[in-house]
């Protein structure tokens, strides 16, 4: 089994925000739900540079450390799930992501929040794979249909990359050997504990 | 904070073709997230975004990986040993002091101690409290304790109602505690009573009880540790309540500190309270219930108390058709 990842070539990133667009679209994703975005460092200063962050997918994820209901999974390809039927919006998982990735509908009185909502790596949730019931809850199962996520597969300059931990570190190893520079795979080092050596 | 994006940006040149090109056959020089975050000395890594949920711009939170310590570690063993420890505490002075008898035996007469409105507001906080408690333990203790004994479907469903319970109890809660501070602050006042008390141990090791008035410095220190207390757990609960509306994500991850930790030792100082008001000591329970206590209950445990009180009964002019002693 794959260990799947997300890395993200800040050195080519443009901002389109077409990732952001393509998530929202195959998922379905109502509006105020951000499973993907782009957040700009520098901006319009010299040094710049654009990042796209979703879910990191981590290994010993926070969110499911903290979930009081232990309503996360994590699949045989490393990917971090949520069982819907069994969140109850406590807001936990967002005060101990590093990345900032859960998402709330906002319901009821109060501040109350409905059923967490995050990036699935296109990977669906509990339900049937590829059924009417999973994609309601979590949007589309890409993985199930041996295709990889969106948001990375739609990318103009692939700065972002997703899948097999092992195989898009080296496809960023050979980048910044052959452009002679880079600067580092964003978040590799907070979500995986590990960085990507050249 | 110029500073820091000028290190930032300082970083961010190490890595820039420029620089690069120095040693194009060498390996290139990395200015990874790993430099950036020390420069920015394990602050939010925070950006822009052209999306309206503005939280979304904070890149990488490191503050989060401390927040998990706290609720997974440092809460769960203050707040279990807190409970735990209090319950072992109070099976271990039941076992060697027992059950406070009333000195004297019961007089057969009683005096008014709490009266109707006293009563319903504080069995209006008892009750929100123990709902409270028992919602907020489950949060932190439920999925080691409860889930496995029910199954995740039903301890989801408890644990939503829980939620419910928790959010709109928080208000009845917060008035009654207002309610309290009114009504027994005056009463409440520490003066040189307290001190003798303490110093003879109230009565609860050793023998003798020194005098002391409505309330004794045992009762007065309950009586600040929930108003204070429950002030602290209640301020910092509005702003759970209203996630975001007052403050930034360490505000919120601060204000569940704030709100746990009081919370998890109010619980445990409520023990000890319920404790002594029902099994720990004879004659107690009917200050809350009926509100009538036992006049040798009285005497024994608030003397300067009943003196004002019964001084009051002589002082007071009888009403003008009310026969005079022996006058039948």
């Amino acid at each position: 089994m794959a260990r799947m990842k997300f890395l993200l070539d800040s050195d080519r990133c443009i901002e389109c925000n077409a990732c952001v667009t393509a998530c929202k679209n195959e998922n379905e994703v109502p509006w105020g739900i951000n499973r993907r975005r782009v957040v700009t460092l520098n901006d319009g200063k010299p040094g710049e540079r654009s990042v796209s962050m979703a879910c990191m997918h981590c290994t010993d994820a926070p969110c499911q450390a903290v979930c009081p209901v232990s309503c996360f999974y994590t699949t045989a390809d490393a990917v971090v799930l949520h069982d819907k039927d069994l969140c109850i919006g406590c807001g936990y998982c967002f005060y101990a992501c590093p990345f900032g990735a859960p998402q709330y509908p906002r319901i009821g009185n109060f501040g109350t929040r409905g059923k967490m909502d995050k990036c699935t790596f296109c990977a669906g949730g509990p339900q049937e794979d590829n059924s009417e019931a999973e994609f309601i809850q979590y949007g589309s199962n890409r993985l199930a249909q041996g295709k990889l996520p969106l948001c990375a597969e739609m990318c103009s300059t692939k700065a972002l990359l997703a899948g097999d931990g092992e195989v898009i570190a080296q496809i960023y190893r050979e980048r910044v050997v052959k452009r002679g520079y880079g600067s580092g795979a964003w978040g590799w080092r907070t979500a995986y504990r590990e960085t990507v050596t050249i | 904070m110029s500073i820091r994006i000028l290190l930032l940006f300082a970083a961010l040149l190490a890595g820039t073709p420029a620089f690069a090109q120095q040693q194009p056959s060498g390996t290139p020089p990395l200015a990874d997230e790993l430099a950036i975050q020390a420069l920015l000395q394990g602050n939010t890594v925070h950006g822009r975004v052209t999306i309206p949920d503005q939280r979304a711009a904070n890149l990488i939170q490191p503050q989060g990986r401390e927040w998990r310590e706290f609720h997974n570690v440092t809460l769960a063993w203050v707040g279990g040993i807190a409970v735990v420890g209090m319950l072992v505490l109070l099976t271990a002075f039941y076992l060697i002091r027992g059950r406070i008898p009333i000195q004297g035996g019961r007089s057969g007469r009683t005096i008014l101690r709490f009266d109707l409105f006293e009563r319903t507001n504080h069995w209006m906080v008892a009750s929100c409290f123990i709902v409270l408690a028992l919602s907020g333990l489950n949060l932190t203790f439920g999925r080691h304790v409860l889930l496995p004994l029910i199954g995740p479907s039903a301890f989801t469903t408890v644990t939503e109602i829980g939620k419910y319970a928790h959010n709109f109890l928080a208000f009845p809660f917060t008035l009654g505690l207002l309610f309290m501070l009114l009504l027994w602050a005056k009463d409440n006042i520490p003066n040189g009573n307290d001190i003798r008390w303490l110093k003879a141990g109230g009565g609860l090791v050793g023998h003798g009880e020194p005098p002391s008035g409505r309330f004794n410095a045992g009762q007065k220190g309950i009586f600040w540790i929930t108003v204070l207390g429950g002030a602290l757990v209640a301020a910092s609960g509005y702003m759970l309540i209203f996630p975001f509306f007052f403050t930034d994500i360490q505000g919120m991850q601060l204000s569940h500190m704030l709100h746990s930790i009081p919370a998890v030792l109010l619980i445990a100082v409520m023990l000890a309270h319920i404790y002594i008001g029902t099994i720990g000591m004879d004659g107690a329970v009917e200050a809350m219930t009926t509100g009538q206590v036992d006049l040798n209950w009285a005497k024994q445990h608030h003397n300067l108390w009943v003196e004002q009180e019964l001084a009051k009964g002589r002082g007071a002019t009888p009403p003008v058709r009310a026969k005079p002693t022996g006058g039948d």
